[in-house]
């Protein structure tokens, strides 16, 4: 038993200024097992990942690796590869612009010469073997997300690896990429690899993961057999509470959005550039309505167009029964409406500035350039939001980038609030963020329109818009499909209408 | 005491301002006497001060105004203007030809630092618009106006290098009679005052630094990108103005050829050596201006060294260096390590 562990670190800690990240934690691997490794955002899952890949030195602990028979000390992320340890992020390190095969082999060996023939022979064999659909001389960026994954990961295991971090590989492939990936990281695990799995998808954690470690403010909760532990318990030992909250939500909704009354927005042929066909929509006063479909459905683009975030080219559009020209953000945010981004990172924070600026960002604008908030109603503002959303941060001065995820998410979030809209559109606000806090945001949708404010709820976790939403638009190509209400709203009907038009199609 | 020491010592101010410490302590060492202030009459009759000290701020005038320009346009575009000499050659042409052949009063100076106001704008807009409009890298952009625009004002100028001479024109230029400090230094005091209630009343600077960081944010979110980046430009082409007046008026005539040349790049280094990023986004004015009197400051010690003029730019390199290497990014590093060091240490004996 005992030769089995690959990998185990005892007694991790690691201190930042102020913060003490990770507190005495503990983490076995063994050979050929996935494992995942959860907690909230903030929980530590990244500075421990960090400190096992070099990235961060550790305080005190010992890291022990099989085949060595002393303490290891990784000094970098260099060391950790020697040391047979890979770690596949999230967003894709590799060089779009560069084929498969110099992907695979670009930065390893201290070659000079580079024999091109021998490289694409040798990857084509990787790629064979593991059963990716890709071909050594294609460049990568023609590859789609899912393969781009998945050549990172045979270039981590051609490198000889023993442990396999995955740092949240799914969060942005769709469900059958999502299979593609498990059949991949299957056949590595009946390889003897030990494989660590990161990820905010609880679905995906009892797809393939056999054991749990979980981690919760930078303590070591426990580590548990995937079989012997319920969702709802593993969620309540993530959050260190009883979760009722999430049953308590279903019953909210019954608020049902008053027909009859002018909608609060209505578009008719609406398109815009990003080659959305011309659509109609409108949504109600404390309306939470969604837009379903794949991914590339063209459900962001829609949102986008009603915003104004694209160039318009078609459309009428009326906000409270009268005729309005929405042409860019401005004029959408002049009329009350607010968009929170699909990507946070590339289209919502503004990251060397400090959270106080990111907050009242969007109100400053629509104030305008010659009146700037003084420094003490910036500060007012941010505290409020700070204390209401319970963001955590060391102060409003903090740069924004220094926040976790799911903070800087309620801080962009807050930034809309601040505006006061009456219509606000919410692009995936639950994407890569820990349960807790999409719990949260959940609540304050179904707070917000109780309150009559209209919302559009976007989200790939399709439980979570059944929870939130009363009407869902679903969209296929580009275009909308059909439209869900009431006893209609089954995760089966929203398959069958997204299946449905494809079967037409064909 | 030990969190202000804290917060200053990781400002992006402290490399500037310790440079700008070693540069007067070496002076001092070098030469007691170097920043006495003196009180002396000068050719005009004037009490003036004058010194080195003096010279070095009076001497900063013009580049310390383009830099706090420089500053805006690279924050907003993530670039340089590199014609700002050229089109200061080309402002302070307009100001001479409209002065040339009438008879100067104040109104037609002021009547002339207008045209050439609207002139370095319209230049400014033209660059503005090449970059913000048509996507153009800035360098690339103004590479354009780098090269044509001394020609340009050697066609204004005819060809010759026309004089213009007026006490007015010394009073700008030199001293107010009456008043022992010289003009340029109190322009630049004016107008930087006006940029920083500019910054104050308005949201220029947060929306330049928007912009800069992430502009599909900033577009988000509401901002004109392309207006705030013009806006950048029409600043640049306000001081661009400003400071080719004060030069043309400094010396009594414009020469196309060596009016404020090369002072694009000196601009750039002020810029940096103020601890911005020459890659845009979050920027601190008072760090270009103390660039700008870092850099001036340099080449009067040197010449107070008699290193010959011909090589005082290689002098110039070999310390700019040294400051560009103090402020990187992995020297700070280990500096910030070496702080905390040192601060963890008297503590721990507190404890004990």
């Amino acid at each position: 038993m005992q030769n089995d562990i690959v990998l185990s670190m005892r007694n991790i800690c690691k201190t930042f200024p102020g913060v003490r990240a990770l507190q005495n934690v503990e983490f076995t691997l063994r050979k050929g097992e996935v494992h995942a490794l959860m907690g909230e955002n903030g929980a530590g899952k990244s500075t421990l990942v960090k400190v096992l890949t070099g990235v961060f030195p550790k305080d005190s602990g010992q890291i022990h690796i099989a085949g060595i028979n002393k303490d290891v000390t990784v000094k970098s992320p260099q060391d950790a590869q020697n040391l047979g340890i890979s770690t596949v992020y999230q967003e894709i390190t590799l060089c779009p612009n560069l084929t498969v095969a110099e992907n695979m082999f670009i930065g390893r060996g201290n070659y000079k010469f580079v024999n091109w023939r021998s490289m694409e022979k040798r990857t084509t064999e990787i790629l064979t073997k593991l059963d990716i659909p890709a071909r050594a001389a294609q460049q990568l960026s023609a590859c789609s997300l899912a393969v781009q994954q998945m050549v990172a990961i045979a270039r981590a295991v051609d490198m000889d690896c023993k442990v396999l971090i995955l740092d949240e590989p799914t969060s942005s492939l769709d469900e059958h990429e999502v299979e593609k990936l498990f059949s991949l990281m299957r056949e590595l695990k009946s390889r003897g690899v030990g494989i660590i799995f990161i990820t905010h998808f609880l679905e995906q954690v009892y797809e393939i993961c056999d054991r749990i470690t979980v981690l919760r403010n930078g303590e070591f909760v426990g580590e548990y057999e995937t079989k012997d532990l319920p969702r709802v318990q593993l969620i309540s030992k993530m959050m260190g509470k009883e979760l009722d909250d999430i049953s308590a939500l279903q019953n909210r909704k019954a608020v049902k959005a008053k027909s009859d009354n002018t909608p609060v927005y209505e578009a008719i042929g609406l398109s815009s550039a990003e080659n959305t066909k011309a659509f109609d929509f409108k949504i109600n006063k404390g309306e939470v309505n969604g837009f379903t479909g794949l991914l590339g459905s063209g459900r962001s683009e829609s949102v986008r167009a009603i915003f104004g975030a694209d160039k318009i080219t078609s459309g009428r559009v009326m906000v409270n029964g009268k005729n309005v020209k929405i042409k860019n953000p401005k004029d959408a945010m002049m009329h009350g409406i607010g968009y929170l981004p699909e990507d946070r990172k590339r289209d919502g924070i503004v990251e060397d500035l400090s959270v106080r600026e990111n907050i009242i960002l969007a109100l400053q604008v629509m104030k305008g350039f010659f009146k700037p908030f003084s420094k003490a109603e910036a500060e007012a503002f941010a505290d409020k939001y700070i204390k209401l959303l319970g963001i955590k941060t060391a102060s409003s001065d903090t740069p924004i980038k220094q926040l976790s995820g799911g903070n800087q998410q309620k801080a962009i979030l807050a930034r809309w609030l601040l505006t006061n809209p009456k219509y606000l559109i919410l692009d995936e606000p639950t994407r890569g963020i820990d349960i807790g806090t999409k719990v949260d945001i959940q609540k304050l949708v179904l707070k917000l329109a109780e309150d009559g404010v209209s919302v559009t709820f976007i989200s790939s976790e399709i439980e979570e818009m059944l929870r939130t939403c009363s009407r869902l638009i679903v969209m296929r190509d580009r275009k909308i499909v059909g439209e869900l209400k009431g006893e209609d709203m089954t995760q089966a009907k929203i398959m069958h209408t997204i299946a449905g038009e494809a079967a037409q199609n064909g | 005491m030990d969190k202000g020491l804290k917060k200053f010592s990781g400002s992006q101010l402290v490399v500037p301002l310790f440079a700008l410490f070693l540069l007067i302590v070496f002076n001092l060492i070098r030469d007691v006497g170097f920043f006495s202030i003196n009180i002396i009459t000068n050719n005009d009759g004037n009490t003036v001060l004058s010194g080195n000290i003096i010279s070095i701020i009076n001497g900063a005038s013009e580049l310390a105004i383009l830099a706090i320009g420089m500053t805006l346009v690279t924050s907003a575009t993530k670039g340089q203007d590199i014609s700002v000499g050229a089109a200061a050659a080309i402002a302070g042409s307009v100001f001479v030809s409209v002065l040339r052949g009438t008879q100067i009063t104040l109104p037609i100076i002021l009547g002339a630092f207008l045209a050439c106001c609207i002139v370095a704008i319209i230049f400014g807009s033209f660059n503005g618009t090449l970059v913000a409009a048509f996507k153009i890298q800035p360098m690339i952009a103004t590479l354009i106006l780098f090269s044509a625009g001394r020609s340009i004002a050697y066609w204004i100028n005819g060809g010759a290098t026309p004089t213009v001479s007026s006490p007015l024109l010394v009073a700008i230029g030199g001293f107010i009679p009456g008043f022992p400090i010289p003009t340029p230094i109190i322009i630049m005091i004016m107008f930087v005052v006006l940029i920083w209630l500019v910054l104050k009343f308005t949201n220029l600077g947060l929306f330049t630094q928007v912009v800069g960081i992430n502009e599909k944010s900033a577009r988000l979110n509401g901002i004109n990108t392309a207006w705030t980046k013009l806006l950048s430009f029409i600043i640049l082409g306000v001081c661009v103005a400003i400071s080719g007046v004060i030069n043309v008026c400094r010396i009594g005539l414009i020469n196309h050829e060596t009016i404020l040349i090369d002072i694009e790049m000196d601009a750039i280094l002020a810029v940096a050596i103020g601890g911005n990023s020459l890659g845009g986004g979050k920027f601190n004015l008072t760090g270009s201006v103390i660039g700008a009197f870092i850099i001036q400051a340099l080449t009067v010690t040197l010449y107070a060294m008699k290193v010959p003029s011909t090589a005082v730019k290689a002098y110039k390199a070999i310390v700019i260096i040294a400051i560009v290497i103090i402020s990187s990014p992995i020297v700070k590093e280990y500096a910030l390590q070496l702080r905390d060091k040192l601060l963890k240490k008297p503590t721990k004996i507190m404890e004990n």
